[in-house]
């Protein structure tokens, strides 16, 4: 069938436009999402691993990646909804008081 | 006919994902995001594991991409966000991650050596069966995790009552 | 019952333990108890020990107890263990017996003093680093007990710390010693290269099997004899003796005379055999004992303070120990070492007493016809100068008799005749400080005056008893002329110490010898009487005619001046320099650099940290990307 190592390609593809994306944008929304994006690229790549070792754990590997992702962006949007409300800006680089 | 399903889906997804990044706009972005994760959802189903790709795109494009457009209609920004202005950081940071990638390829490399592997789909009970068995604690302290995150983004978000 | 001699140290170990650790809370009263009790049942110890050494034969000497082994580095090893034979005997119980009687005078004469807890615990502690020096089986353990003792001196006689001339007496002290020390090391260290041991018995037999070339020997022994001239305040050494005199008189009693500046002539008598091996060491041992005895003797007639003249007379008869053991004769020299602790202790005791009596006074130019309101210290102090001027019958004749009898046989006559001035000299300045104390006209200052009185039992008792043994106990000595026999302490320290060869004198020699150092002693003590009693005005006459000799005697041949100029003050001026250019510049400055070098890279690397989340995910990335790079590669 489809040879997993194409999968493979395609995670670490998207897992590398992941990190532009983070290096690129200014503002923590986007960026956050970026994050998301690799989060996404690893579960391809362990569902990918899944099929070609014939390991199902992988799978519930996965199944709990996404659950503590789901977790960890509530967390995380409701920081940047704080941080909005104080700073009145999501600018990642209005975000400073960890100089130094 | 896979092989077709799979670049389709493979070449949206990157698609998706280069929009995403283009784009000024964050509300495109997320929706952009959301044609990304449906389209991984049916990777995953062409992997063999269509309980999985189910519950990606029920919760990842479903629930959490939502509650990245709830906050992006919160955040209500009259004008978009343009680009990073510091030129050298995207550089490098495109460099880097160019050798990443080239250091990925050798790593997976070893790992996708093995070819296609067996054929047929994880069946939900399969995945059952682990969850409940060997991984029966990661599940308990999940779902105490989840409570936690949202008695947690309830007490950051609330109002402070005026004294 | 044999072995436990090695407790003798350890009771007043314990001692000072407890009075260091609980003193500031113990009651005044029990601190006096223990501290005395603890000496006395170490001289009851010794005493047992001692008598049944008596009955081992000799053959099995020394008795040695080993308690562990304290240092192996390689080759070299250093037990703390114990030996006990005569000579060790004599030395214990001379110190704990001796020591004991100070003890129980210091309870009075120290009454009213705010350290006298301190004082205690510092006087055991003393006791115990003297009796490790006299019991120690190897030379390691004798060196602690040697530093130990110079430690308490330092400590005692800087016991007034508050007065500046106590605390730099104290200092000089312990300087002077050190610089003795160095020489004595350097021994150890010569004698364990060439024998591979420092146990005594070890050493012996290496020197008697032939081990030990001569010039070596005389290396060792000479630096080993600059530790005891350290020690003992020999020349030219000696220069921290009179000024010690600062501390307590108890102190001057327990260490400057019965004790500490004897360890010199124990650790002598007890290398003995090196020192008859090399001869030229004992020559030189012995040239230097006459030279001091002489010259402390000279400066002894021309002092003022009470405690000066008793201090260069210790140094003048510590130089009468050395002779003996450099001539050969070591049972005489070590014979001397134990009538001297009993009357040169009783003489310090007594001008305590004296001291106490008159509330502190000591020129002897403010006293004067005393002898009518101290009714026990004046008798007392009498024996204990007619036993160091050697009148027939006290102690103190047979012990020097046995060293000047000995330096003829041998051929020194050099010697014999600077032992014999030096006897005329010590008569004469004993009876000038009698006569011009006790006797003659009161020159007593009023407020004194009005408060004398004879001191209280505690310390007079002491004084009884130590006046008691300066009678009796030369006659364990009787001089060869009436029998071999006669001379029990020589014949009790034979196995230990072999004499060098017994010079062998006709009866009539001897007889004649005997008669000329007791027409000696009475000559002293009679131009003493005419000086200071009949004719008081022939003194200053003296004084007036020979100006320029009186003031270098009476400044002591300005040898601390000397010795200030030519040693101490370069010294402290060099390091003042040393310390300008070298610690504060170099050493201070490479500190400081380091640190600000360290302050400066840290302001570098602080620029790293912008406060910006995606410089910091900059970093990250080239992290992982490195890290996977060489998990890779």
């Amino acid at each position: 069938m489809i040879p997993t190592s194409y999968f493979f390609i395609l995670s670490i593809i998207l897992f590398v436009l992941g990190i532009i994306a983070f290096f690129i944008k200014r503002d923590l929304i986007t960026q956050f999402m970026a994050v998301e994006i690799m989060l996404n690229a690893a579960n391809l790549a362990f569902i990918a691993l899944a099929k070609s070792h014939h390991f199902v754990d992988a799978q519930v590997i996965v199944f709990f990646i996404i659950t503590v992702a789901a977790a960890e962006a509530v967390i995380g949007l409701a920081i940047i909804l704080l941080i909005f409300r104080q700073k009145k800006s999501i600018k990642s680089q209005d975000i400073r008081s960890m100089k130094g | 006919m896979a092989i077709f399903l799979f670049f389709l889906l493979s070449i949206i997804c990157v698609g998706a994902v280069l929009g995403m990044i283009i784009s000024k706009n964050q509300a495109y972005c997320a929706l952009f995001l959301v044609l990304a994760f449906a389209c991984l959802g049916g990777l995953f189903g062409l992997l063999g594991a269509p309980f999985m790709a189910v519950v990606q795109i029920i919760i990842y494009a479903g629930a959490i991409m939502v509650l990245f457009i709830f906050v992006i209609m919160m955040i209500n920004l009259r004008e978009g966000i343009s680009r990073e202005k510091k030129k050298w950081t995207i550089a490098l940071s495109v460099v880097l991650a160019l050798v990443l990638f080239i250091e990925l390829v050798f790593a997976a490399k070893g790992a996708a050596a093995l070819g296609s592997g067996p054929e047929g789909s994880v069946s939900p009970a399969e995945i059952g069966q682990l969850l409940f068995t060997k991984y029966l604690y990661p599940f308990e302290i999940t779902s105490i995790l989840i409570i936690a995150a949202l008695v947690g983004a309830i007490v950051l978000v609330k109002k402070r009552e005026k004294e | 019952m044999r072995d436990i001699f090695w407790l003798i140290p350890f009771i007043p170990a314990l001692s000072t333990l407890v009075l260091v650790l609980f003193g500031s809370k113990l009651p005044k009263k029990y601190v006096s108890w223990q501290a005395c009790l603890s000496v006395f049942a170490s001289f009851i110890i010794a005493l047992i020990s001692f008598i049944s050494l008596l009955k081992t034969p000799p053959e099995n000497y020394p008795l040695v107890k080993s308690l562990f082994t304290w240092i192996s580095a390689g080759s070299f090893n250093a037990d703390l263990s114990f030996q006990f034979d005569p000579l060790s005997a004599v030395m214990a119980l001379v110190v704990t017996g001796v020591g004991f009687l100070i003890h129980v005078y210091s309870v009075g004469y120290m009454a009213q003093d705010k350290g006298y807890t301190r004082y205690f615990t510092y006087l055991n502690l003393f006791t115990f680093a003297m009796l490790i020096l006299v019991l120690a089986s190897n030379m390691i353990l004798m060196f602690v007990g040697w530093e130990g003792v110079g430690l308490c001196s330092y400590l005692l006689i800087g016991f007034w710390f508050e007065k500046h001339s106590a605390a730099s007496a104290g200092k000089k002290a312990f300087i002077v010693n050190r610089i003795g020390d160095a020489g004595f090391i350097l021994g150890i260290l010569f004698i364990f290269l060439a024998v591979g041991s420092s146990e005594f018995t070890a050493v012996n037999k290496a020197i008697s099997g032939g081990l030990i070339t001569q010039s070596l020997a005389t290396l060792a022994a000479i630096l080993l004899f600059v530790g005891a001239a350290g020690k003992s305040a020999q020349l030219p050494l000696y220069v921290w003796l009179p000024d010690a005199m600062e501390g307590p008189t108890p102190v001057s009693a327990l260490i400057h005379a019965a004790t500490m500046v004897t360890a010199g002539v124990y650790m002598v008598a007890r290398m003995n055999l090196l020192f008859t091996f090399s001869g030229t060491a004992g020559n030189i041992v012995a040239l230097v004992g006459a030279l001091t005895a002489i010259f402390a003797a000279t400066m002894a007639l021309t002092q003022n303070d009470i405690k000066r003249v008793l201090a260069y007379s210790t140094i003048s008869h510590l130089g009468y120990m050395f002779i003996g053991c450099g001539v050969g004769a070591y049972a005489a020299g070590i014979f001397h070492l134990y009538t001297h602790a009993f009357f040169k202790s009783l003489l310090f005791l007594a001008a305590g007493s004296v001291m106490h009596a008159l509330s502190g006074e000591l020129d002897m130019r403010k006293m004067g016809g005393l002898r009518k309101y101290l009714p026990w210290t004046y008798p007392t102090f009498l024996i204990g100068a007619i036993a160091i001027s050697g009148v027939p019958f006290l102690s103190g004749f047979f012990s020097k008799d046995a060293i000047l009898t000995q330096a003829y046989a041998q051929g020194q006559y050099f010697i014999w005749a600077l032992g014999l001035a030096g006897a005329i000299l010590t008569a004469f300045y004993m009876f000038r400080l009698i006569f011009l104390t006790f006797h003659g006209a009161e020159r007593l200052n009023p407020e004194a005056k009005h408060h004398l009185h004879e001191s209280p039992k505690v310390m007079t008792i002491p004084l009884a008893i130590l006046a008691f043994f300066s009678v009796i106990a030369g006659y364990i000595g009787l001089p060869v002329v009436l029998g071999k026999k006669a001379n029990l302490f020589q014949n009790f320290l034979e196995p230990v110490i072999k004499p060098a060869s017994e010079g062998h004198l006709s009866m009539s020699m001897e007889w004649t010898l005997i008669l000329i150092s007791v027409v000696v002693a009475l000559l002293g003590i009679y131009i003493a009487y005419v000086f200071y009693l009949k004719k008081p005005a022939i003194p200053h006459d003296i004084v007036r005619r020979f100006p320029s000799i009186y003031k270098l005697l009476y400044n002591k041949y300005y040898v601390d001046e000397i010795y200030n100029a030519v040693i101490v003050n370069p010294l402290v001026k060099g390091s003042e320099i040393v310390y300008d250019h070298f610690d504060l510049a170099v050493i201070d400055g490479a500190i400081n650099g380091s640190a600000s070098a360290t302050g400066f890279f840290g302001r570098i690397l602080s620029t790293l940290q912008t406060g910006f989340v995606k410089d910091y995910a900059l970093v990250f990335l080239l992290g992982a990307v490195i890290i996977l790079g060489i998990l890779l590669f």
